[in-house]
């Protein structure tokens, strides 16, 4: 039993890193219907920001802040820059440019940063939480700070006036138009919050993957199979999808002989098939009617 | 309005969206084309022949893609899987059941066509992104999967597997180099015609009618269900048999060499080569050869970066690939005649 809590509590921990890439994806994927698959590469090049503002000898949330500002101006401006002028191009040309983007982002870290394994450093120290054996301080960490992201995004959309220009921009953009919404800022918007939210990701699990390149690859994977458990049109459902996968996750690294490290990225593989099968929308996700 | 907005919306106007007709060279220009590939190869040295083989070997496997996206509109980045798959099909079958490399070809064609049609099975129900990120899970999960350890003993596990490279057969008196050259010249060859008929047959019609508009298409009574499968199978199977070419190309098979950036690759060959132009798909894999090389020759670990930016010119400057590109010249060429 006490084995099974304490995968359920580390499967929470990582789940919470699951829900901020899914979420971040959703957000983009909500923006401009199209999935960034350089999500996990701009998470990876953030958190190596902030290592090298850490060299430095920036303190860790000092680090953290400036990290924050940095990837949500970076986000704004490849939007600017790079996908606005796709807008209208078809899907092909869009996946292209986020493959693109992707090479880019990876390959430029491999050079300033080259691809050796750094130790990145937690906050939150490694000790056991509380003194329980279940639960490692930095995994409390990851989860409270996945909270507080998620009740501070919540406020945001539900409560501020631009949080409802977002939602309602990324709904209706035709009639959000209308009633004076810059709906093109509101898509740079979207871009600058989801690349923070990739970077907070991104250093929270860089202790425990170590950082490198290639550090998101399966991070981003998971992302991908918690958004579409939870439904890539919803954001609530991106979260509780990342918590289940991480879970998922978890459970059948321990109870399915055979599994282990080496079948966790078919897993998800598997996952997103399933539910892509099942549940096309997920389980949260709208179902969307299609017309000639 | 930016300029990189104006050149889209001229590229736009400039060439169709996706290409109704002219998917082919003219006869003129295939026949100039295929003179060089059979004769240059003899004035060669060996790598030059190595390389013209494995450029090949990733057109044909470009051109499964594109049959699949270009044909069919559906998307798929996880091309690398089903390469390896083939691969090891060939692999297999000459180390251990000691099959001659020729007949392990159409065996692995026919593994592929199956494991792609399984797969395109629930891909079915998945459009677009969905099929897309399917795909991409795909390519990522496949170095793992070759890796298992039951599997070790038929894959050699991490290590992987030494294949025997070919002599020539009938004591022909040419280096084993030149004689899988001229191996993969007949396969290519053969397939190429094979994906010209298919497309314009009734079924690559069909692809089109649902590349065009999937509703429509079923409304007007093609089985999107079949032809989606089926698109995906014989892509499938094409990619396998480029891979057991590679395979034996290469004289080397292990999960490393199949991983997301293979896949990457490929889907940049086509998108560089011209989406549905069937002879861009070898322009794209040149590019895919030979601009990695260049690049790590002025730095390593450059090849990503330059990839990543070139390609970003493309789809600015050229949206529809090479074939944008041979377009634009033959207008030129029009207006110099007539000057």
């Amino acid at each position: 039993m006490e084995l099974f809590t304490n995968q359920v509590l580390a499967g929470i921990a990582t789940g919470a890193i699951y829900a901020c890439m899914a979420l971040a994806v959703v957000m983009i994927y909500q923006a401009i219907d199209h999935l960034n698959f350089a999500q996990g590469e701009m998470a990876m090049f953030s958190t190596f920001i902030s290592w090298q503002l850490m060299q430095w000898g920036v303190p860790y949330w000092a680090a953290f802040v400036i990290t924050l500002a940095f990837s949500f101006v970076a986000g704004i401006a490849i939007e600017r820059i790079l996908f606005k002028p796709l807008a209208k191009a078809p899907v092909l040309t869009n996946v292209a440019g986020f493959i693109a983007l992707f090479a880019i982002i990876n390959s430029s870290a491999g050079l300033i940063w080259d691809f050796t394994i750094k130790q990145y450093p937690t906050p939150f120290g490694s000790a056991p939480f509380l003194g329980s054996q279940l639960i490692s301080t930095h995994q409390a960490g990851m989860i409270g700070v996945t909270v507080l992201l998620l009740l501070g995004l919540y406020f945001f959309f539900q409560y501020t006036r631009i949080g409802l220009a977002m939602r309602a921009a990324a709904s209706v953009p035709e009639s959000a138009r209308l009633v004076g919404i810059n709906t093109s800022w509101m898509i740079a918007l979207g871009w600058g919050m989801a690349t923070a939210i990739g970077a907070i990701a991104g250093m929270l699990i860089a202790p425990v993957v170590f950082l490198e390149p290639n550090m998101m690859g399966g991070v981003l994977i998971y992302g991908f199979a918690a958004a579409v458990l939870g439904g890539l049109t919803s954001p609530f459902g991106a979260v509780v999808g990342g918590f289940l996968v991480g879970i998922f996750e978890n459970l059948a690294g321990t109870y399915i002989p055979g599994v282990g490290n080496e079948l966790k990225l078919p897993i998800a593989l598997a996952l997103i098939i399933s539910v892509l099968v099942v549940k096309p929308a997920g389980l949260f996700g709208r179902h969307i009617v299609k017309r000639v | 309005m930016s300029a990189a907005e104006e050149v889209v919306a001229e590229g736009h106007q400039a060439v169709e969206a996706v290409p109704k007709r002219a998917m082919t060279l003219g006869t003129g220009t295939s026949l100039v084309v295929l003179a060089v590939l059979l004769i240059v190869p003899l004035f060669v040295k060996n790598f030059i022949i190595f390389q013209m083989t494995m450029l090949l070997i990733y057109g044909l496997a470009v051109l499964a893609l594109n049959i699949l996206t270009g044909g069919s509109g559906q998307f798929s980045l996880g091309q690398s899987a089903f390469y390896a798959v083939g691969a090891y099909t060939s692999a297999v079958l000459m180390e251990h059941a000691n099959i001659n490399y020729a007949l392990t070809i159409p065996v692995s064609a026919a593994v592929c066509f199956g494991f792609g049609y399984l797969f395109g099975k629930p891909a079915l129900r998945l459009s677009g992104v969905y099929l897309a990120l399917a795909t991409f899970a795909l390519a990522t999960a496949m170095p793992q999967l070759l890796k298992l350890n039951f599997l070790e003993h038929w894959t050699g596990g991490v290590q992987g597997l030494v294949v025997t490279k070919p002599d020539a057969p009938f004591g022909l008196p040419m280096s084993q180099d030149m004689w899988l050259y001229y191996f993969t010249l007949i396969v290519t060859i053969a397939i190429y015609i094979f994906s010209v008929n298919l497309l314009r047959s009734r079924s690559g019609r069909a692809f089109m009618a649902i590349r065009d508009n999937e509703i429509a298409a079923s409304s007007m009574g093609v089985n999107v269900a079949l032809y989606k499968t089926l698109a995906f199978g014989v892509s499938a199977a094409i990619t396998g048999v480029a891979g057991s070419l590679g395979a034996i190309a290469v004289q080397f098979v292990a999960p490393d060499s199949y991983t997301i950036t293979l896949a990457i690759s490929l889907f940049l060959g086509m998108v560089v080569g011209g989406v549905g132009w069937l002879p861009g798909s070898f322009v794209g894999a040149a590019f895919i050869i030979f601009v990695p090389n260049m690049a790590e020759s002025i730095s390593k670990g450059l090849s990503g970066a330059v990839f990543g930016v070139l390609l970003f010119l493309v789809i600015y400057l050229v949206p529809h690939g090479a074939r944008q590109v041979a377009i634009l010249g033959q207008q030129l060429a029009g207006k110099l005649r007539k000057n």
